[in-house]
């Protein structure tokens, strides 16, 4: 970034040590307290998976889980994660088998550019771990935080319609 | 962004030791950082306050409930004591934002959100909340979200939280860490109206640092109501919403509290429309009447009048559905 430290400041400015765990991986990385998670993880670890779209938290095409959670990668410094838990993404297939959600999007044609759509599989994942959306509304709201310029929305909420049933069927 | 120097502190007093001129503490970010990237903010140092033992949920000696500032805002409107018992604020939360923020934002950091008066972000127009003394661009410029109570000639910006709109109503404290010690401020007196200095959003003196909020013992939840309306169904902020609190007795009013977000630099209570409706029946020429009240002296500007029969009309509505809307 476009620091002009003086002589004064460069200590001040130093990278930061940060170990932590992107779709099972450890990564032990030195940066900038500026660097947001997102620019670490598409600049420095090579996962562009992760979108960005706006930058500022608006359009959710930068949703990760951290330490099981939906963020916004966009919105949130690096150096803030040491010890987290990151998933991306690109680590929800396990191999070449897609992760349910993955497969719903495509059987659902639940996108058209596909630019929104790590992000609206990632929140996704988050809305099913919470187990708290349902109802079609319910979906609906609880991917608010996600926008699709494409307009893909019903398509989206059937995929996530359809895993949620799958999930219920499915025997523990 | 322009750089910054990043600490994390252990402890309280460090980290009211590290705080100064240029110095922030961030929790969750989600707004800071957002007003770093647009240049509004330009810190020299991030105090980290993430590992500040600042996460619990806990009952108060008086009954009531002392939420540390560290609490996630998805935490908070989920956690079963709230939803028993505060469900205003459940449902005003749930209102904000988008689980996505909901997961970062934290209790403290809701309560420093900074407006989103288009002005105030854009570095290239004149905002006296941004740069003290440059002037109002919205009081003659785009102030359809803008204020029509309790505005000044210097700002006319509106406080941006749902979440403040319940602590308005239900009478939470604002519990606060500093140099000279520990102190509660009741949330009336938290946030500021903007007269000449509308730089200074609330009442934290430098160097304080939010450690919890406590709320009363009385929740209200058998009678409560939050009313949001926005420009679009979801993720958006309030054009008006309201927070409706009602206690009754043998068929009448026993107590009403009316919180009304996005029409003023805080979230806006009258006492005098509150009063009205002690003894009166809970039906809506009541409610109206009480509505007139609080918009008695309401101001537009040139494109937000639409908020005022808006106020009216939700302040009636909220009060009506608060009659059958507690818990479930």
């Amino acid at each position: 970034m476009n620091a002009t430290a003086t002589d004064e400041d460069e200590g001040r400015f130093a990278a930061h040590a940060v170990t932590l765990t992107v779709n099972g991986q450890r990564r032990q990385v030195e940066i900038q307290p500026w660097v947001t998670l997102l620019d670490l993880l598409r600049e420095r670890l090579g996962l562009t998976g992760s979108k960005k779209g706006c930058d500022h938290g608006q359009c959710g095409a930068c949703t990760v889980l951290v330490n099981g959670h939906r963020i916004n990668a966009c919105l949130t410094l690096a150096v803030m994660h040491e010890g987290a838990e990151v998933i991306t993404v690109e680590g929800l297939a396990e191999g070449d088998a897609l992760h349910p959600l993955q497969a719903a999007f495509i059987e659902h044609d639940a996108f058209q550019c596909g630019y929104c759509t790590p992000g609206q599989i990632c929140s996704a994942l988050g809305l099913i771990v919470e187990g708290e959306a349902r109802s079609a509304d319910e979906i609906r709201e609880a991917m608010s935080g996600n926008l699709c310029r494409c307009g893909a929305y019903p398509n989206i909420l059937a995929a996530i319609e359809q895993v949620l049933a799958d999930d219920e069927r499915r025997p523990e | 962004m322009s750089p910054f120097a990043y600490r994390k502190p252990a402890a309280l007093d460090e980290a009211l030791a590290l705080a100064g001129p240029g110095a922030r503490f961030i929790a969750g970010g989600t707004n800071l950082l957002d007003l770093m990237k647009q240049d509004v903010l330009r810190p020299k140092l991030l105090i980290d306050i993430t590992g500040l033992p600042l996460r619990g949920i806990a009952p108060t000696g008086d009954g009531g409930l002392l939420i540390g500032a560290l609490v996630s805002n998805a935490e908070l409107a989920r956690h079963p004591e709230v939803l028993r018992r505060y469900p205003l604020l459940s449902r005003a939360i749930l209102a904000g934002a988008s689980p996505q923020l909901r997961n970062m934002a934290s209790t403290g950091g809701n309560l420093l959100q900074r407006t989103r008066c288009y002005y105030f972000y854009d570095t290239a127009t004149p905002c006296n909340k941004r740069e003290p003394g440059s002037g109002c661009a919205a009081r003659d410029g785009l102030n359809r979200i803008h204020a029509i109570l309790g505005a000044s000639e210097h700002c006319v910006a509106t406080h941006p939280s749902d979440m403040c709109v319940a602590l308005a109503a239900l009478e939470a404290k604002v519990v606060v860490a500093g140099p000279e010690g520990e102190r509660r401020i009741p949330f009336a007196d938290f946030h500021r109206l903007p007269g000449d200095t509308p730089h200074q959003d609330n009442n934290l003196e430098d160097g304080e640092l939010i450690t919890a909020v406590e709320l009363p013992p009385t929740g209200f939840a058998s009678h409560c109501a939050y009313l949001k309306v926005r420009d679009r169904a979801s993720y958006a902020f309030a054009l008006v919403s309201v927070a409706a609190l009602l206690e009754l007795d043998g068929g009448l009013i026993r107590e009403a509290r009316i919180a009304v977000g996005g029409v003023a630099h805080k979230p806006w209570r009258d006492s005098e429309a509150e009063v009205a409706l002690i003894g009166q029946p809970p039906v809506e020429a009541s409610f109206h009447a009480a509505a007139d009240i609080l918009l008695r002296d309401a101001q537009p500007l040139a494109h937000n009048g639409f908020k005022i029969e808006l106020a009216r009309r939700c302040i009636v509505r909220a009060l009506s559905d608060a009659i059958g809307g507690g818990r479930p």
